[in-house]
This record gives structure tokens, sequence and C-alpha cells, in this order.
């Protein structure tokens, strides 16, 4: 029995997955547009969702993309007087591909480049944030507008005007899409970095939606992080960040229980711990520290791989992870660093510290959930129980979640039981 | 691509002396020197202070001329470059190497390729 439709279809999209940002990357060389490329690309698509089932599936289906993709753009182009310099090149690209059809795959060295150079303009730092997640997740993930719209819980409408925003500034304002030189890589490299983890944050630890999990941006985060890691062998950061997302990924399956509920990292069963994961995290948390330049990256992938190797939380070498924040706040001093420090340290037995260092944060971080949610935590620990039901009760009310809602709601009882056992209940 | 290069600064700073002053103007020639030399350079000008502008609107039909600019905000428009380079990236280098930069902040406008009546 066959399914020729279907079979067409589960090809394209197992090609457009594993092939997307390579074919714009190249389409967005050749074209110098991204907007045009990502058109282009896009038709493709839709070329191969009608002829496949007809001709018959092409042996390199991604191949046979870029060359209905150039065919289209010569299309549009010809219409617009003003590319005829970019005519003449296309049509020598389109014939060639024709002939690489039958042959070995395009050359390796210069797709990677062009694949570089896409994510380097899309993480542009003269692009907004918002902007720069939105068009890697589009461009560089092929995620569609949609897909894209729903994954940071926005309307479609609103998603497609932003990416439209972003292309026209990209065209505007001539944003290249090209290798920085090497006087502002690094600097470069940490803001493609920096997309990167918060697409993975967004998906290890919803900040809004239902959802606690957002499986499918958690996996686009990883495939980034991999991706890059291979485009930037020599950076030890972009290995570091990839380590960081695969150790901390590999808990995932864990930190829900069967009704989909949050799990304290204490209560996880560690057995379901993905193995493969975290033996690949160290070992490419491994291979950056043989740069011997440690990074932010770094370390977090430090403290999550002495996470992922202890049996329980009690035989955690907290020492250890008081020292990976100690020189991470050194290198970013910022409050949330200082508080992970302070939970390490109330983790590793010094829970007066631990609660006098939060408290100072106070002013800073007052507001914030996790802050609340620290507090009440170490609070419990220490059996302080005057307290602890008030500083629940208001990290519950900040909780910017449902799921965390329920989660701290859930500790606020526990709390409350342990109260009456040690005789301070109500 | 051409773009403009705004440059803003706080001018509420104490009055530099003589040789601050002169040593500010040789940095501001040897910028200007660097832009030509790169061929980077469409035109330039200093302009004068807020306090000698004049903001014209048109409402209802009527001309509605007022002192000064509209916008209270600390950092004034003190002059321009107009320069033509490849992309965004070599204008963000030649505005991060501005005198002001590192004080006052300078806007990076691309600018309109509309063709003028001649």
């Amino acid at each position: 029995m066959t399914d020729p439709a279907g079979e067409a279809a589960a090809l394209l999209r197992d090609t457009v997955r594993a092939e997307w940002a390579a074919l714009v990357a190249v389409l967005v060389r050749e074209l110098r547009d991204l907007e045009l490329a990502e058109d282009c690309a896009q038709d493709a698509v839709v070329r191969a969702l009608e002829r496949w089932p007809a001709d018959g599936l092409p042996d390199r289906p991604g191949a046979w993309l870029l060359t209905t993709a150039r065919r289209r753009a010569i299309d549009r182009l010809r219409r617009q007087a003003r590319y005829v310099d970019k005519l003449d090149l296309l049509r020598r690209e389109a014939a060639r591909t024709d002939e690489d059809l039958a042959g070995g795959p395009p050359g390796g060295a210069l797709l990677d480049d062009d694949q570089l150079a896409l994510i380097f303009g899309c993480c542009h730092p003269a692009l907004s944030l918002e902007a720069q997640v939105a068009l890697t997740l589009r461009s560089v993930c092929g995620l569609s507008t949609v897909e894209v719209a729903h994954a940071f819980l926005v309307p479609e409408t609103t998603m497609a005007q932003r990416l439209v925003r972003a292309k026209r500034k990209i065209r505007v304002a001539a944003i290249p899409f090209r290798v920085p030189p090497a006087d502002a890589l690094a600097e470069r490299i940490d803001a493609v970095l920096a997309v990167i983890y918060l697409v993975f944050n967004e998906g290890y630890a919803a900040s809004a939606g239902a959802a606690p999990i957002r499986v499918e941006l958690a996996d686009e985060a990883l495939r980034l992080a991999h991706l890059t890691a291979r485009l930037l062998p020599d950076d030890p950061e972009a290995l570091g960040l990839l380590a960081l997302l695969l150790l901390t990924d590999a808990r995932r399956v864990a930190r829900l229980d069967a009704e989909g509920e949050l799990v304290a990292l204490e209560e996880q069963d560690r057995a379901r711990w993905d193995r493969r994961k975290i033996d690949e995290g160290l070992a490419v948390l491994a291979a950056a520290a043989r740069h011997e330049r440690t990074g932010p990256f770094q370390l977090q992938a430090a403290v999550a791989a002495l996470h992922d190797r202890a049996p329980s939380v009690a035989a955690t070498n907290w020492r250890a992870i008081v020292v990976l924040y100690d020189a991470l706040h050194r290198l970013q001093p910022t409050a949330i660093v200082a508080l992970n420090r302070a939970v390490a340290i109330a983790f590793a037995g010094q829970l007066d510290d631990a609660l006098g260092l939060v408290d100072a944060l106070g002013t800073e971080l007052g507001e914030h959930h996790l802050w609340l949610a620290t507090r009440a935590e170490l609070l419990h620990r220490a059996g302080r129980w005057a307290a602890v039901d008030a500083a629940y009760a208001a990290a519950v009310a900040a909780a910017p979640t449902e799921a965390e809602r329920r989660f701290l709601e859930r500790r606020r009882r526990r709390a409350a039981a342990g109260a009456v056992r040690f005789g301070h209940g109500q | 691509m051409k773009y403009m290069l705004l440059i803003y600064a706080a001018t509420d700073g104490p009055e530099p002396s003589p040789e601050q002053a002169q040593a500010e103007m040789a940095e501001w020639f040897a910028y200007t020197e660097a832009l030509a030399t790169a061929g980077a350079l469409v035109s330039g000008d200093p302009l004068a202070m807020p306090t000698e502008a004049t903001t014209v609107r048109v409402r209802d039909g009527k001309r509605l001329v007022t002192d000064g600019p509209f916008a209270e905000t600390k950092e004034v428009l003190l002059g321009y470059y107009l320069i033509d380079v490849a992309t965004l990236d070599e204008a963000l280098d030649w505005a991060e190497k501005l005198p002001s930069t590192p004080y006052g902040s300078t806007e990076v406008r691309p600018v309109m390729d509309i063709p003028m009546p001649s």
C-alpha cells in the first residue's frame, strides 16, 4: 500500500527540518535579501507538495528545493528591473544545481559559512532581542510564522508584524548577513548564544501560558546550539552553551509527574534522567574546557553536570557548586546569579548565611517571583515556621504561570504540615 | 548605502578650557580626515545649539513657529555626518569612533534613496 501524498509530506517535513537553514542561507547569500530568500524557499516547499506526489520523490530533496527556489527567485526578479545583476548569477547557479542533483552534496565549508552568516544576521544587535529570537526561529529553524507566534503565545498577526518590521529594518538599514570580522566576533557570538539560551529557557521553564515545559522550543534551542557549536568549534562558550542545554534538558522528563505537574529537583526520579544527553553534555563540556577559556555558559554547564552526576540532592557536591557560582558571579555580577549562589550555600549547609544573602537581595529582587519562592523554600528548610506560610503566600501570588502557582501551593501545604508536626500550626 | 550619523550629547557640562577645546577640535578634525581618507565622507556639519533653533509646524492650515526644539531631552543634536559605506556594520564602526560617542550617543539613520528632481 502506498500513499504518495503522505510519503511526500513526510519527506518534505524531514527535509525542511534538516535543511531549511542551509536553503535560506544559500539564497540569502545569492539574493542579499532575507525576505525574498524566505519567500522563494517557502514557494519551493509549496511546489514540492504539489509535484512530489505526482512526479515521485527526488533523490536529493534539499537540492530540489534549492533549484526550485532559485527558479522562483528568477521569476520574481525578472519583474523588477533593478535586480538585473543578480539574475545572471542566479541563472548560472540554477543551472549548476541541476547538474549537482546527480552528484554529491554542495561544498560543505561554503555552506557552513552561509549558515553562520544567516545566524549572525538574524542575531544582529541592531535588531531588538524579540525580533532576533523571532527571526532566528523563522529563518534558521524554519518554523512557520504561526509556530513562532504559538511558541511565544502572541497572536499570529502580532508575530507576522514583528517579522515584517525586522525584515524591513534589515533591508532599509542594510544589516549585513556575514560572519563578523575577528575583532567583533566574540561580542557577536555572545549575542547569538544569548538568543539560543533565551529560546531554551522559554521552552524549559515557560514564563507564561498553561504548559510548564514547551518541548518544541527546548528542542529548537538544542538544534541551534548543536549547529552553532559545529560551526564555531573554536569557541568554548558555544560548546559551553550546548553542554549546558544538554545537561539541563537531560532532566526534562523527570520535571513533570504523571499529571503534568512540576516536580522539585530533590523529588525527581533520577533514573528517568536522560543518560545519553548527560554523557553527550559531559563530553561537550570537556571539549570546551580544553580551550582553557572559561565563561558563563561553561560554568553553568559545570553546575548542571554536578547535579546530573549526583545520586541525590543530599549527595550533591554543593561546595563545588558554590565555588562555580562564585566564579560565575565574578563574570556576571547579577542579582539572579547571587540568588542561585545563595541557594547553593543553603544546600551546602549554611542556611543562616544563605538566608542573610537572600534577604540582602530583597531591595533589588523583592518583587521577583524567583526571589519570593527561594526565600519561602529556605525559610521552610530552616524551620522558621512563623514566617514560612506568609512567604509562600507571597511567592504563590507572584507566580508567573499556573503550573508554578500550583507547585508553590503544594510546597506551601507541605510546609504547613511540617509546621503542625513541629508544633507551630495555627 | 548612505547613513546619517546624528550626533547627540548633553551640553550642560562645564565649559572646556581653551586647551581642552583645542584638543577636542583636533579630535574632530582627525575623525573627519579619517572618514575622507576611507572614502566614506559625503558631508558633515556641526549645528548651532537648540536654543538657536526654530521649529515650524502647520496645524489646520496655519503655520505655527515656535522657539527651540520640541523634545525636552538632556542630550541635543549637535551635528551630523553623512557617510557612504557598504553596510550597517561599517556605519556602526564609524559611529563608535566619533569623538562624542564615549560621552554622548550617536543615532545611525539610513538615508532613503529617493531621486531628487534636478
